[in-house]
């Protein structure tokens, strides 16, 4: 159990009965301030150049919390939320189908990787919302029956369309991290007299979280963007909403710049959610957690009292 | 030492290849019930593979290999032989403990929720129960301080004590251990070693697939040589390791002892 003395109380740290404290001249980096200067200055210039364009930059702070906009977010949000749940669900049973021993069912992962991931989204899109052409009844017998054009929403298209296409890629993902884990885990696993399935829910898919984790985060970051496509099949995502705004109010532009804003400020919130993810998942990887920034600043704040959880 | 027993383990002619390799040719021979059972020889000889064939996590191709009078893998009828399922394989080996080499502790668990695992997961044990178990095991292996810390942050030895009580948790009727100090350092290899003893002591059938001659005499009841996929030479640890019959079993000793 060290305390970790050195990060919040600088320099003069030094026990009084060490040694003589180094006193040496540090290294010059004059190139560091030279490249930040030129980078502000070409910022300062991009800046500039869209402050000087024909865009009604007023029109932005008007709409950003407009409900027709918020309605929008949330449904991105929850698309984006829904399609990564059919995306990782799918994706896990497709890897696990991948690599089963079973040939039937390998070869149906395959071909449905090769399918998903081999064609457009957007195409996977206009083939849902066209589906009607084929089927013209979806019939479950006494249960359901309607037409298939009034069974098929925007909502359900949208889910559909993505999440499958995205199964495809989390198979992929997922393959690599079950691959990952070392073959003993499951043979101690197995010679304890645990089932296959057991072995591949209890030892194997949580080791394999930390590998599919970092990737998958990328996805729902990806995710939350790819939904912008969803406009095409007339479901009412951000993205709809703000052009629907701009077309109406004659502010085209100015409403792709408020939808970029939103974008960037949910996929920065996910980002947090990531670290905190991977974080969780690599406990028993490493001897010690590193602090989150939150405990960064109670030690800093508080420097007598140790992080919570932080132990050697 | 040897009380009246029935066989343990019992081999008739095992042969085992890996592709056109021929790993074990024709291994006979018998465990006793109480008994530690030491199998020595040069790498590459198939002791390890040998130990594997017991708790069928390899498939043997010839030959006949039973556990306690049932066949390993298979089923007998009439003349036939019939495979066994997946989970009936799996419910055989819940009386067979095995430690490893090296280790294979889960390393996303705790030390004792690594003990804990299968008696809740395979046997439905309730967690109490399975958690003060867990802690009378952690504690007869020295390491009762150590019940929540992950496999990280235990030294070789340490995991590897886990690692048998974490077999002793299933009751196991055997426990096979492959090379268990193989893989630690010189100074941690008598704590392994002196919980083994302990097991040995409290009338544990062992198979040990061992480099260590010292615990194989001091400990062992029998002994097998291996070299090349067949039985050299058995008998007595003592007398194997004092008195060797066979050119090979000299030359081996020669060099380890």
């Amino acid at each position: 159990m060290t305390v970790d003395v050195n990060k919040t109380d600088g320099p003069d740290a030094t026990p009084p009965a060490g040694p003589e404290a180094i006193k040496a001249i540090p290294v010059r980096h004059p190139g560091r301030y030279v490249s930040a200067a030129v980078a502000l200055a070409l910022l300062g210039s991009v800046v500039y150049a869209f402050a000087q364009g024909n865009i009604n930059w007023d029109a932005i702070p008007d709409y950003f919390f407009d409900d027709r906009i918020l309605h929008g977010v949330w449904n991105t949000l929850l698309l984006t939320v829904l399609s990564m749940v059919i995306g990782i669900l799918g994706g896990v049973l497709l890897a696990v189908m991948r690599l089963s021993k079973n040939p039937v069912t390998s070869s149906i992962a395959w071909f449905y990787i090769w399918f998903f991931r081999g064609t457009p989204v957007l195409v996977q899109l206009f083939v849902w919302f066209n589906l009607g052409l084929v089927f013209e009844y979806i019939n479950l017998g006494p249960i359901y029956k309607d037409y298939w054009s009034s069974f098929m929403t925007p909502l359900l298209t949208a889910l559909l369309g993505l999440g499958l296409n995205e199964a495809a890629y989390m198979a992929e993902i997922c393959r690599a991290g079950l691959l990952s884990v070392d073959e003993g885990q499951s043979e101690a696993s197995h010679a304890l007299g645990m089932s296959h399935t057991k072995t591949l829910r209890r030892i194997v898919i949580p080791q394999a979280m930390r590998v599919i984790v970092p990737p998958t985060g990328n996805e729902v970051i990806n995710m939350l963007k790819t939904t912008s496509l969803v406009s095409a099949v007339q479901f009412a995502d951000l993205f709809k909403e703000a052009q629907d705004i701009g077309q109406n109010a004659g502010s085209t532009v100015e409403m792709y710049f408020l939808a970029a804003a939103w974008y960037l400020i949910m996929t920065s919130i996910l980002s947090v959610g990531q670290y905190y993810v991977e974080r969780y998942y690599a406990r028993g990887s490493s001897r010690s957690l590193p602090p989150t920034p939150l405990q960064r600043i109670k030690a800093a704040v508080l420097p007598t009292r140790r992080p919570k959880g932080v132990s050697a | 030492m040897t009380q009246p027993s029935h066989p343990m383990v019992k081999a008739e002619g095992v042969h085992k290849s890996f592709g056109p390799v021929e790993v074990l040719k024709g291994i006979d021979l018998q465990v006793n019930s109480g008994e530690v059972f030491c199998l020595i020889g040069p790498s590459g000889s198939g002791k390890s593979t040998f130990l594997r064939c017991i708790n069928h996590l390899e498939k043997i191709n010839a030959g006949r290999l039973y556990v306690d009078g049932e066949l390993v893998g298979y089923r007998q009828k009439g003349d036939k032989l019939y495979e066994l399922k997946d989970s009936e394989v799996a419910v055989k080996r819940r009386d067979i403990g095995m430690v490893f080499q090296r280790f294979n502790l889960f390393p996303h668990m705790t030390a004792i929720e690594n003990v804990m695992e299968a008696p809740v997961q395979v046997k439905g044990q309730n967690k109490g129960q399975a958690r003060e178990r867990a802690r009378e095991l952690l504690e007869r292996v020295g390491l009762g301080d150590k019940a929540g810390n992950y496999p990280s942050q235990l030294s070789g030895g340490q995991q590897q004590r886990v690692a048998i009580a974490r077999a002793l948790a299933m009751d196991p009727k055997l426990m096979l251990f492959d090379e268990p100090t193989s893989a630690l350092d010189p100074e941690l290899v008598g704590d392994v070693l002196d919980v083994m003893r302990d097991l040995a002591e409290s009338g544990m059938t062992m198979v040990v697939v061992t480099h260590e001659m010292g615990f194989a005499r001091e400990v062992g009841d029998s002994l097998v040589f291996m070299d090349d996929g067949v039985v050299v030479e058995a008998g007595n640890p003592r007398d194997v390791l004092t008195n060797p019959q066979h050119e090979r079993t000299q030359a081996f000793l020669s060099k380890v002892l």
